[in-house]
């Protein structure tokens, strides 16, 4: 998001007033038509009633940017009304939007027009196919063609104008920034377009536009949930830290250990082509693989001298411990096989279950092999961490014996491309202090009507995709 | 485990709605279906809508979709302009057929909808055809509300009138069944209905006035937006019930550990979830409850050497309010309600200065920790020694509303958690 936040690049200031310039075209013909006023400012107070709901609904620190963009309302606009009518309707809704980010006013601007653009283009198409006729009549199925086309003339606008932003403000390649906008937008789009539909069909209808809000109850009903989904799931992650933490309340000098180890696990999912549900569990695993250290007795954990082989074999105990604690928790999967056995080594001589080769779960191979890539990189009590390379020959050395040659060559070109940031959220977080930065956002999900964002945040998406 | 059997009330509920599904098939076989065609689409729709129940699910309406079609149907006056003729018996009969329809897979696989949820649908379905069809027919609402906004302004009307008849059909059953207070239960479900009832509420009401517009095609086109409602429930209930997973392991942590017993978190939450129950707490207050309670030794990680058997209850005060807030901090951690941890924190205080779930919490836990101790005979004698403790440490109507739940479930509390 880098140069959005600060300044805004020349170019991009020349993209947005093109754009602006488009969409003042597009509302110009409204002085010589004869305009509904009365359905326009109805359609206009709705939108923009629905924009601040953003404003005051409870779950509003977690309100998701652009998922009050209520498009039934927009696009019933554009089946019932001519399109300089329908495209005015954005207007007071958009510019009076909750924006987070300065500068506030250029992005309510193009906010606007990039709507106005899409909602004019919807209603042109439209028109053009007789859709007006159909919706007044409630000629069915026959309504669903024009509704249809005009749908995909909005989607694709978005796309163009969106892919354009990212263009001249954050410098992605063109094809990079339209990769995917169209597809991902196209089936929440439709789903509004439905109900913006049955809206304008009953708004025409003798019962109203009485009958044509109900249409707005479930959309929203979906849209709270949706808010509130999210919540939970912010919630949670801050649970699994929570977790994490109480394990270096314990063992103090792991600190941020096990974070460290979840990205080194996840950038080797990565680069074995895992599909992105089991890396982020692998995540997860290499999160929690230690988690068993809770069941240690502090005092040995902390112990400076060397232990006996009683204390040790206590110590061994951790996986058992982890994988039992984490038993309930159904999401975790194939992770919590990684949390067993990740001390488990190729020739046989690891622990608990002394487990040889491929008898050892793929899951837990990988966490191995972060987890001593961590080891070997950070500074602990007893010794200075080594540099990145070192470490990756010391796991070269080992590899066959002790580590899956796989894991670990996955984990060197991964380093190589990218190379090792690791992430310190947990570094200096005292226990009562803060709730430490949430960790690296998860991959946006695939559908929902989330997918409208502000167009910085496509970037994440984009970046998410292809890391 | 056998259900026990279900109380009386509810056995002459179910009875009469038999009868009156026998009734409603027989007199419907009888005279042959009225309007074929939308009798005929209604029903695909509801048995789909049965299909795509979601099952497993703790949340009110796991098939949104059938209910929104059922009460669409019942409130069905037009059909693409043409008046219908069909009879409140027609609606019970085409909903029941359609629903039983819908769920036998669900039936096959082992988690079909129970009896009272059908019970439940056909009550509703039948409030709301007979206050709509016989008028309907008669012409009076025509005469009353003619054909314009007025009408859709009186479905909507008789529609709020059939969610709150919901409610009290809901909470009374819920009732008969657990014996929980029925204001609480009644407050739950109205709050439910906020939530996906209005949506349903909402849809069906739009399917009846669109099809009176459009004809059934109204029908596919409606139901999608519902199935994204829907699907937007499925995730939020599936993220939370790895929430709840995940709170459930941080608590057992404790016990892994070795700072307390096994199963001590979760018995301190069932047990304290029941009298949360008994004393008229609202489900988001059960919530915050139940987490506090799952957590509440959290704060025993922090300590180098465990407590013995990890019985906070016999500590000295001031120890007690180390750990408690110890484990306040944590919990501050976890991302869960604010009040979560205030209630851990507060745990150790004098009752007058707590929260009430701080003192349910602290009563059950104290209990459940005595009674531990005690072995045979210990549940008396911990409520003994907590009634004595009604002075300072626990408030005497928590520990008689304890002492209610355990007289009812034989010392061990029943309620599900979650």
């Amino acid at each position: 998001m880098g140069s959005m936040r600060g300044s805004i690049p020349p170019r991009a200031c020349f993209y947005v007033a093109c754009v602006v310039l488009g969409a003042g075209v597009c509302l110009v013909p409204l002085s010589d038509l004869r305009t509904p006023w009365a359905a326009i400012a109805l359609l206009a107070v709705l939108y923009a009633g629905c924009e601040q709901i953003n404003r005051w609904r409870p779950a509003g620190r977690y309100a998701l940017q652009g998922m009050g963009t209520f498009f039934p309302v927009l696009l019933a606009g554009a089946f019932l009304l001519p399109p300089p009518a329908a495209a005015l309707v954005v207007l007071p809704g958009a510019l009076l939007s909750r924006v987070e980010q300065r500068p506030r006013w250029l992005r309510r601007v193009w906010r606007a027009a990039r709507l106005v653009l899409g909602v004019w283009a919807a209603s042109r198409v439209h028109w053009a196919l007789g859709g007006r006729d159909a919706v007044v009549e409630a000629d069915f199925p026959y309504a669903l063609g024009p509704a249809g086309a005009a749908v995909l003339a909005f989607c694709a606008v978005l796309t163009v104008l969106d892919g354009g932003i990212l263009a001249t403000a954050e410098r992605v390649p063109l094809r990079a920034a339209w990769r995917g906008l169209f597809t991902r937008s196209l089936a929440p789009v439709a789903v509004h377009g439905l109900a913006g539909l049955m809206m304008a069909v009953l708004w025409r209808s003798p019962y109203g536009p009485v009958a044509a809000l109900l249409v707005l109850l479930p959309m929203y009903v979906s849209w709270w949930v949706f808010a509130q989904y999210h919540r939970e799931r912010g919630a949670h992650q801050a649970t699994i830290r929570a977790l994490v933490q109480a394990v270096d309340i314990k063992d103090g000098y792991t600190r941020g250990h096990s974070e460290r180890v979840g990205q080194a696990s996840m950038m080797i999912a990565r680069e074995l082509g895992m599909d992105d549900e089991r890396a982020e569990a692998l995540r997860f695993a290499g999160i929690l693989h230690d988690v068993g250290k809770l069941g240690v007795p502090t005092r040995l954990l902390r112990k400076d001298g060397p232990l006996t082989p009683q204390e040790r074999r206590v110590i061994e105990l951790h996986p058992e411990y982890g994988h039992e604690m984490v038993r309930g928790i159904g999401f975790l999967g194939e992770a919590r096989s990684a949390i067993l056995h990740h001390h488990e080594r190729l020739d046989g001589s690891g622990y608990p279950y002394g487990l040889t080769g491929r008898q050892i779960p793929e899951f837990a191979r990988v966490v191995a092999v972060a987890d001593a890539f961590d080891a070997m990189t950070s500074t602990r009590s007893y010794r200075r961490a080594r540099p990145v390379a070192a470490a990756l020959e010391e796991l070269g050395r080992c590899a066959g014996a002790q580590f899956d040659p796989r894991m670990v060559e996955a984990l060197a070109l991964a380093l190589g491309r990218e190379g090792w940031h690791p992430a310190v959220t947990a570094d200096e977080t005292p226990l009562c202090g803060e709730v430490p930065p949430p960790a690296p956002p998860a991959r946006p999900l695939s559908s929902g009507p989330e997918e409208h964002r502000k167009p910085e945040e496509h970037r994440k998406s984009v970046d998410g995709a292809r890391p | 485990m056998n259900p026990p059997r279900p109380p009386l009330p509810l056995i002459l509920v179910r009875a009469a709605v038999v009868l009156l599904v026998a009734v409603a098939l027989a007199v419907t076989l009888w005279r042959g279906l009225d309007e074929r065609g939308a009798a005929l689409a209604f029903g695909l729709l509801i048995a789909v809508g049965e299909l795509a129940r979601w099952s497993g699910a703790e949340e009110r309406e796991s098939a949104p979709l059938g209910a929104a079609g059922a009460l669409a149907y019942a409130l069905l006056g037009e059909n693409g302009g043409q008046p219908t003729h069909h009879g409140v018996l027609q609606v019970v009969a085409v909903v029941v057929a359609a629903s039983l329809l819908g769920c036998v897979p669900h039936v096959a696989k082992g988690h079909g909808p129970t009896i009272d949820h059908l019970t439940r649908r056909v009550l509703t379905v039948t409030f709301a055809a007979v206050c709509f069809q016989p008028l309907y027919n008669q012409g009076r609402l025509k005469e009353w509300a003619g054909e314009g906004p007025l009408y859709a302004v009186l479905v909507v009307a008789l529609l709020v009138l059939t969610a709150l008849w919901d409610a009290v059909l809901a909470a009374a059953m819920a009732h008969a069944r657990t014996r929980w207070p029925f204001g609480p239960l009644l407050r739950d479900e109205l709050r439910g209905t906020l939530g996906i009832g209005s949506a349903v509420c909402a849809t069906g009401a739009v399917m009846a006035l669109a099809v009176a517009v459009a004809g059934l095609w109204a029908l596919p086109v409606f139901s999608l937006p519902l199935l994204l409602t829907q699907l937007s429930f499925r995730r939020y209930a599936a993220v939370r019930t790895t929430y709840r997973q995940t709170i459930a392991s941080l608590a057992r942590a404790t016990e892994i550990a070795g700072y307390t017993p096994a199963g001590h978190a979760r018995r301190v939450a069932a047990l304290s979830r029941a009298v949360g129950r008994e004393l008229g707490l609202s489900e988001p207050q059960l919530t915050v409850l139940e987490y506090a309670a799952l957590m509440h030794d959290i704060g025993q990680l922090s300590l180098v050497d465990p407590v013995p058997a990890g019985a906070t209850a016999a500590l000295a005060p001031d120890d007690q309010r180390r750990i408690a807030l110890l484990g306040g901090a944590v919990v501050r951690q976890t991302g869960v309600d604010a009040e979560v941890a205030v209630v851990v924190e507060r745990q150790a205080d004098p009752y007058r200065d707590q929260p009430v779930s701080a003192r349910i919490v602290r009563a059950v836990n104290a209990y459940e920790e005595k009674a531990r101790e005690a072995g045979p005979g210990g549940p008396l004698k911990a409520l003994e020694e907590l009634r004595l403790g009604t002075a300072r440490d626990y408030q005497p109507e928590v520990v008689e509303s304890l002492a209610r739940v355990l007289a009812r479930t034989g010392g061990t509390a029943r309620e599900p958690l979650g």
